[in-house]
């Protein structure tokens, strides 16, 4: 990447002649309260949008592009009410500063499945501005009334007048904005809720996107990290001697816990790091073992552990149900194993410092690199590159990754990207942590659950992080019970306990696409399923019968299995399995029809139904559904991280296999468009997946799969 | 070293085990072809060699000879080839990581089999990982970069 023309780009904002829509809507603020922009020139770092005098439009995203699709999304938001021609329409990655913070979260991020409906306000205002700008600036340059004017496809006219956005937007630019906009009717829309092909595909399949790990400058050096062999190990005394001896090896240095080795390029980096000779301590008591912990998890589920739900007398009525049920479910760590390795580039100039990298996290990256270094955050500017995959292993409340890079090139004293190999990625910890479920379900004559007693065992994701104040409360992590606490199915149960124990460990965990519903979901679909057979009763029948008071649920469970032929038996051979799930604003209902080929579980189709409330581009809906199935199928099928001694036993696809394209199952999705509050879309499909496949190998074989990977006996 | 890449012949100066990926990337500066595994596990780093795929992450660049290197950048750099147009027709990218091997298999596997059944396009495909799950769309698209390919209409 030519970073020297990235930067003139960048400066030739402020003296180009061209319109900066920036302003800031506070927290909770309505569109009429919009804040005008201040009447000096604002930089950048202010913008959300840029008219170029070629009539060029400009996006800034808050949010980073990692597959979900935003780099359209957000574009079509502005597009929508500025009225400009799509297809002048670029985006950027906005810089680090405050003004860009979510506008939920407070925090400059992309999570949560939360882009689309957490801007849909603030882009499209945006846009609205501009317009609003535009056609003051037409109608003064014309002496006509702004009310003659009329803005579309990226030209004012009034009458015979005519003129493009381009020419416009100096003088736009010179006026001060609007105190408060009007945003159109949906019934006018043009562009949302309409099927727009991505923006970001040209450059991406031609090979000139850039990520992160594409980041190359004159002077910048590629460093290669030896880290612990296991969690809980520690750097002892390290020998450089043969690392240096490899040629394009310059430099050998310390890092936090681990040895980095600076070289010309990657290769040589990793022939040094692969050559350096390095003592690590042993993990205290020996380092954790996979299966001596899910034996201690088992035993703790059966205890109850820190209350979430209470209602009823679960004790009571249990011992009253004519039918009792006893399942555990086990979850295994898991890697996000994003196509692109960690890598982040960082180059250090007196109290400045530059980060390349692609980062779910920029404020917290931000401030990290500004401690490190002991500068301001404003003096770190963060570069935004696209992201090779993020699932939540890009947005990291230590940022790992970036503060690492930062302890690197300050060692360095040389600009260092640091470039982690597959296994490194695989082994570097933030994991989706391993969890234990055990529930008792007393089930009453009809069959319908009556009591219901679940015990959670698994390591909390936000403990020890700063987010922990905000977030827990009372000892719980929500996102340990995410999916779990808010079950329509215990809604409708009399008699309620959750409970959760949420053991410390010392292997590092983080979110991963659909966090806790990851395991919620299987738990509870499964347990539901059990209780349908248990009653004799037909898996999509009984489920109708619970959700009697939750019609969105209901709605889209109905017509998955309707578009799936529920009704209808399948082919000889196959089976069918249901599930449907609420996360992240979204329902998301799944049917899976299997088979077994040589002993393995086939996934031949998948028919989805979603609701999130409103679909902005149903071709971007379609593709996030599609990747959640396979991103879950992985983990149905196949994930599972195997820890001995401290130390992860998986390294590489090899074994760490995930779905494949002749994995791949057919996926039809079947958007409803109900109008309820706008929900996410990159996750909530994804959960949902495991049981639908685990109760269709169980209606076709009998067998009751209650530990991920799914694996016949 | 001399190697014969996307039509022009460039010099380098790199050890004869270096991995081609390497000197592709870090070298020559097309970074188009990326870096996923390392252990031909992936795809990510497909490029083709006189017109056969190969992964360039355990290719040794000394064994490259004067066979030609094509990489995504020499495909076209204006998304004309036909099997880019399909990728843009079928909306196929995600994070965009892994289709530049996802493209490379794919203009191999046309070359050799114009019009690839599902099962061909299994067995061609299932080398090339993609964490997005673009695999719906990417098959949508082998069928209509074939259709592309031979001069048919959309």
């Amino acid at each position: 990447m030519t970073l020297t023309r990235r930067d003139l780009l960048r400066t030739s904002v402020t003296s180009a002649a061209g319109l900066v829509v920036a302003f800031h809507v506070p927290h909770g603020a309505r569109v009429a309260q919009a804040q005008p922009a201040p009447a000096a020139a604002l930089p950048p770092a202010n913008a959300f949008l840029r008219i170029g005098a070629d009539d060029s439009v400009t996006v800034l995203l808050a949010h980073s592009e990692m597959g979900q699709g935003s780099w359209t999304g957000l574009a079509m938001m502005v597009a929508e009410e500025l009225e400009c021609d799509w297809s002048k329409v670029r985006c950027e990655h906005a810089p680090a500063a405050p003004v860009y913070a979510h506008p939920v979260f407070g925090v400059q991020m992309t999570g949560g499945s939360s882009a689309t409906w957490s801007e849909f306000e603030r882009y499209r205002t945006v846009g609205a501005i501009a317009k609003d700008m535009l056609i003051r600036a037409a109608a003064a340059r014309w002496k006509v009334s702004p009310a003659t004017c009329h803005a579309a496809n990226g030209v004012v006219t009034s009458g015979k007048n005519q003129l493009s956005y381009g020419k416009l937007a100096a003088a736009a630019m010179a006026l001060t904005p609007p105190k408060a906009v009007q945003l159109k009717d949906p019934k006018a829309w043009k562009l949302l809720g309409t099927r727009v092909r991505r923006l970001d595909t040209p450059e991406k399949i031609t090979g000139q996107a850039k990520f992160g790990i594409d980041v190359q400058f004159p002077g910048l050096r590629v460093a290669v990290v030896a880290r612990p062999p296991a969690f809980g190990a520690k750097l002892g005394k390290f020998d450089a001697t043969e690392a240096m001896k490899v040629a394009g090896v310059e430099k050998v240095v310390p890092t936090a816990n681990g040895v980095a080795v600076v070289a010309k390029h990657f290769w040589a980096a990793k022939l040094g790091r692969d050559a350096l000779k390095i003592d690590w301590t042993a993990p205290e008591g020996g380092g954790i073992d996979t299966t001596k912990q899910m034996a201690e998890f088992h035993a703790k589920a059966r205890t109850k552990g820190d209350s979430v739900v209470d209602k009823g007398k679960v004790d009571d009525v249990m011992a009253g149900a004519k039918t009792k049920l006893v399942s555990e479910y086990e979850f295994p760590y898991l890697a996000h194993a994003s196509m692109e390795p960690l890598n982040c580039a960082v180059k250090i100039d007196g109290d400045r410092c530059e980060i390349w990298t692609g980062t779910q996290f920029q404020s917290v990256d931000q401030i990290i690199a500004s401690k490190i270094l002991g500068i301001t955050p404003d003096k770190v500017t963060i570069h935004t590159m696209f992201l090779g995959g993020g699932f939540g292993r890009r947005a990291n409340p230590t940022s790992d990754f970036v503060a690492e890079a930062v302890i690197v090139a300050k060692a360095a004293g040389v600009p260092v990207k640091v470039v982690w190999t597959r296994e490194d990625d695989m082994r570097g910890g933030y994991y989706r942590p391993a969890y234990v479920h055990r529930i008792q379900a007393g089930l009453d004559d009809q069959g319908r659950p009556i009591a219901w007693d679940h015990v959670v065992v698994g390591q909390s994701i936000i403990a020890g992080t700063p987010f922990e104040g905000m977030m827990m409360k009372h000892g719980i992590d929500p996102t340990s019970v995410e999916g779990l606490a808010d079950s329509p199915y215990l809604e409708s149960t009399g008699a309620v306990r959750v409970s959760l124990h949420s053991p410390k460990t010392a292997i590092p965990v983080l979110w991963w696409r659909s966090v806790g519903n990851t395991h919620t979901s299987f738990a509870m679909e499964s347990m539901i399923d059990e209780a349908a057979h248990a009653a004799g009763q037909d898996p999509l029948a009984y489920r109708m019968a619970l959700l009697k008071e939750k019609p969105r649920h209901a709605a889209a469970l109905a017509l998955a299995a309707d578009k799936a032929g529920w009704s209808t038996p399948p082919a000889a051979g196959r089976a069918r399995g249901m599930a449907v799930h609420e996360s992240f604003g979204s329902i998301v209902a799944h049917v899976a029809e299997v088979s077994v080929e040589h002993g393995r579980i086939r996934v031949h189709t998948v028919t989805s139904a979603v609701d999130c409330g409103t679909a902005v581009n149903p071709l971007a809906v379609e593709a996030q559904v599609q990747g959640s199935v396979a991103y879950g199928l992985s983990a149905a099928l196949y994930g599972k991280l195997t820890l001995a001694g401290g130390k992860v036993q998986e390294s590489n696809f090899h074994d760490y296999p995930v779905v494949r394209m002749h994995d791949m199952p057919k996926v039809t999705v079947h958007l409803i468009q109900s109008g309820a509050k706008m929900g996410g879309v990159g996750e909530p499909a994804t959960a949902p997946i495991a049981p639908a496949v685990a109760n269709a190998v169980f209606a076709l074989t009998k067998q009751r799969l209650r530990s991920l990977p799914l694996k016949l006996v | 070293m001399k190697l014969d890449i996307n039509g022009s012949v460039r010099e380098v100066d790199a050890p004869a085990e270096m991995p081609l990926l390497w000197v592709i990337r870090d070298l020559l500066g097309f970074t188009g072809t990326k870096f996923g595994c390392g252990m031909a596990q992936c795809g990510a780093c497909t490029v083709h060699l006189d017109g056969q795929p190969v992964r360039a992450c355990v290719t040794p660049v000394s064994t490259v000879g004067n066979r030609k290197v094509r990489t995504i950048e020499g495909l076209s750099t204006d998304g004309s080839h036909p099997v880019q147009r399909a990728w843009a027709e079928a909306d196929v990218v995600q994070c965009g990581y892994c289709q530049s091997g996802q493209i490379m298999t794919t203009v191999a596997l046309l070359a050799e089999k114009p019009d690839p059944s599902d099962s061909e396009i299994d067995a061609a495909l299932s080398g090339n990982i993609c964490r997005c799950g673009t695999y719906v769309r990417i098959r949508e698209a082998v069928h209509l970069a074939a259709r592309l390919s031979r001069g048919g209409a959309k």
